[in-house]
């Protein structure tokens, strides 16, 4: 049914329909409305068999989150940016022991200085946790992506994290088809847990293991994504069969077919890139876009086959490895590799800043006419970096970064210095 | 679940519980159908208090439940000695996450329990006072506050012993550790506040809360016993005297536990709902001396010089402890 609502409430709605046995998490915004809308569904009998845990902390939300998928429930937390921090050695152990748990992880970055609003820098610190990481464009795929996340999960025995930007995805109202028990009966058997807490048949979950088996569990690990890498291309057919409807999948081409130049990204940002494109494409420039659906499994092959006509990619991510560039863009590199085509890492967004498609524009130009740099910063205030990195020259003592760059900007009424 | 063959450990004694009373008067690890839920074969050093506690305790909770028994461990000695893969000493569904979130596992654990409908299967966790009074303190206090259906019981050796003797908050005042040596000014561990995870679990008013010493096994066992017929969260806090780390003799254990409670350094105690209902009287008041003298963690008190100050400071802790609990009956002074 479609329905005009909030992206955490279709998240919330499209959760409840997986029937989830247990729930958990501790507020962290811009997770909250997810949880607060199962809590009530919960409370109002809206969702039946299912234990909402309020919990203390978000190491203790995945850590009640393994116990529970350890003893056979269904189990579904959310979380973002600091929380999912907090919650990292958890979320290690949770893959590590190929325990299928659901989270969402509505992105945002990570302090200091404190920030709420969105980048992808949260997950991306998730990035070799052994999770599968699947990224949502819009709210209906965010809603899609965790009926497939569930089936998915079950299938291989990995936890999956769904990605949506935060407050961009989770606070805006879009229409979205809310899918009906029954289709999602259809398409989404019971959990059958592989291995599972039960007085009749004891198992010991989690022994410690030395260097004589420890390579191997990894390998096994990396092992399940690579099936999970076959698998997501087909859960996402069956469920168009199922539900109608074009929704996850490795990765999403649009307007490549003769593209030249590539722009490839994740998450909310493709439809601005998109909007960007169509407009460079009536002007004559044969532009296209690659969004990655995927980005645990990373889908080298799928990408390769994308990408291996264009002669330029510009990876536009809204994270930052500090002291290298992109994090996207190394992947794609790896995909890419022996084929002749630069590829330009664009960072973009961080904490919220808002990627125009102005900016894009010129950034696109600037790449169709050979003129963008090896890494770039989009909309960077030079002025208030170069002020910042002057002072740190002549001054022993120049203070906290975020505070005089606000100085310099006039946003706080602060002492001249 | 199958029943394993037993092997007694020693017979005849209080330890197993005296095979001449009525059986069912008898301690469970006298009975042959108890379930060996630690089975032998594990890898914990000889005399070791955590090993011993833990298996009685079990156990217990194994007869109470029918075997209907899930645990989640911390990370720890407990945890190490017990699975080393491919090996498991465990004969019960045993799960070990990490060091500071067994409370909150098996608070999934109970959750997932309740939404499946199995109220006859029961949770407990464990842990070493790190994983307890330390890291794992706010997933404690979390499951303690939801009331979680979870019997969690803390193995107290007094310090990180699977790190190598390092402080921990449970250590007491003076103890030489790794990182407290027995140098300087103020040798050994500093008097602090210390924390009383017992008295902090009856603040938080959860359905029970008891304390229990390796030398009275039966009462270990009762108490465990007791526990299981409440619902919500319980905490038994196991006094457990640690060979290596104290520098004792691994045959001493026993005596050295004993020694803790005669003395009024360890009280122990059982309270419902915040209350204190019962504690476990002195037979024999002892000095404190008489139980830091055989342990090389407080060597330093005694020579080259006594450090009769310090033995004070100890000897009024205990003190306040017969005082606040009524150890020692008025009439036997």
């Amino acid at each position: 049914m479609l329905k005009q609502c909030e992206g955490s409430h279709a998240v919330a709605a499209s959760v409840s329909l997986c029937r989830p046995e247990v729930i958990c998490a501790y507020p962290i915004s811009p997770q909250t409305h997810i949880v607060e809308g199962l809590s009530e569904m919960v409370r109002d009998g809206t969702l039946l068999n299912c234990e909402f845990i309020n919990v203390e902390s978000e190491f203790a939300a995945m850590s009640v989150a393994i116990g529970s998928s350890a003893a056979g429930a269904r189990t579904y937390t959310a979380t973002a940016s600091q929380g999912l921090l907090f919650m990292a050695e958890a979320v290690w152990n949770a893959s590590g022991l190929g325990l299928p748990i659901v989270m969402t992880v509505a992105n945002r970055a990570i302090g200091a200085p404190i920030n709420i609003w969105n980048d992808h820098t949260d997950s991306m610190s998730m990035r070799d946790s052994g999770w599968i990481q699947l990224f949502a464009e819009n709210n209906q795929e965010a809603a899609d992506l965790h009926i497939q996340a569930f089936r998915l999960a079950e299938a291989v025995s990995l936890p999956v994290m769904v990605c949506m930007d935060g407050f961009i995805l989770t606070h805006a109202y879009e229409g979205v088809d809310i899918p009906t028990h029954e289709q999602v009966d259809a398409y989404l058997p019971p959990y059958e847990p592989r291995q599972v807490l039960d007085p009749g048949e004891p198992v010991s979950i989690g022994a410690m293991v030395g260097p004589e088996a420890f390579t191997e569990v990894r390998y096994l690990a990396h092992a399940k994504q690579m099936q999970a890498l076959e698998l997501i291309p087909q859960l996402a057919s069956e469920f168009k069969q199922v539900f109608g409807r074009e929704s996850g999948g490795l990765v999403h081409g649009y307007r490549l077919e003769d593209a030249e130049i590539a722009v490839v990204a994740l998450g909310s940002v493709l439809g601005t890139i998109k909007d960007t494109v169509d407009e460079l494409r009536k002007e004559g420039h044969r532009i296209g876009v690659l969004g990655i659906t995927s980005y645990r499994p990373f889908p080298l092959t799928a990408i390769r086959d994308a990408l291996q006509h264009v002669s330029r990619i510009i990876v536009v991510e809204k994270c930052f490895a500090v002291g290298l560039g992109g994090i996207v863009s190394r992947d794609v590199r790896m995909a890419l590799r022996n084929l002749p085509m630069p590829v330009y890492d664009v960072i973009a967004g961080l904490g919220g800043r808002a990627i125009t498609q102005a900016s894009l524009r010129k950034l696109f130009l600037d790449g169709i006419n050979d003129k963008l740099e090896q890494v770039t910063f989009l909309d960077l205030d030079w002025k208030a970096v170069n002020r910042q990195l002057e002072r740190e020259r002549a001054t022993r003592r120049s203070g906290p970064i975020a505070e005089n760059l606000l100085r310099d900007l006039g946003v706080v009424a602060a002492r001249v210095g | 679940m199958s029943v394993t063959a037993i092997k007694f450990y020693q017979t005849g004694t209080h330890t197993v519980g005296n095979r001449l009373l009525d059986p069912s008067q008898r301690s469970v690890q006298a009975d042959m159908r108890r379930t060996n839920s630690l089975n032998s074969g594990h890898r914990a050093c000889q005399g070791c208090g955590e090993a011993l506690g833990a298996r009685y305790a079990i156990d217990a909770a194994m007869t109470a439940t029918d075997n209907q028994l899930i645990a989640a461990n911390a990370t720890g000695c407990l945890e190490v000695f017990s699975t080393p893969y491919p090996e498991t000493s465990w004969q019960i569904p045993w799960i070990h996450s990490l060091f500071g979130n067994a409370a909150a596992v098996a608070t999934g654990i109970a959750a997932a329990l309740r939404v499946k409908g199995r109220s006859e299967v029961r949770v407990i966790a464990q842990g070493g006072d790190g994983g307890t009074t330390d890291i794992g303190f706010g997933c404690l206090s979390g499951m303690f506050e939801r009331n979680d259906d979870v019997l969690y019981i803390c193995y107290d050796n007094e310090a990180y012993m699977n790190t190598g003797v390092q402080r921990s908050s449970a250590t007491p005042g003076a103890a030489r550790t790794a990182t407290t040596p027995a140098v300087g000014k103020a040798p050994g561990n500093v008097f602090g506040q210390g924390k009383s995870v017992p008295l902090i679990a009856m603040a938080h008013e959860i359905p029970y809360v008891a304390t229990a010493i390796v030398s009275e096994l039966r009462d270990l066992e009762a108490k465990v016993k007791r526990a299981m017929e409440f619902r919500g969260a319980r905490y038994i806090h196991v006094f457990v005297p640690c060979p290596l780390g104290w520098g004792t003799a691994s045959n001493d254990t026993i005596r050295i536990a004993r020694l803790a409670k005669e003395t009024g350094v360890f009280p122990v105690i059982e309270a419902e709902n915040g209350e204190v209902v019962a504690v476990s009287k002195i037979r024999k008041q002892l000095p404190v001396e008489e139980y830091l003298r055989p342990q090389k963690r407080f060597a330093h008190l005694f020579s080259p010089q006594p450090r009769l100050d310090v033995i004070g400071h100890i000897q009024a802790l205990a003190d306040r402890n017969i005082r606040r609990f009524g150890l020692v009956d008025e009439g036997a002074k």
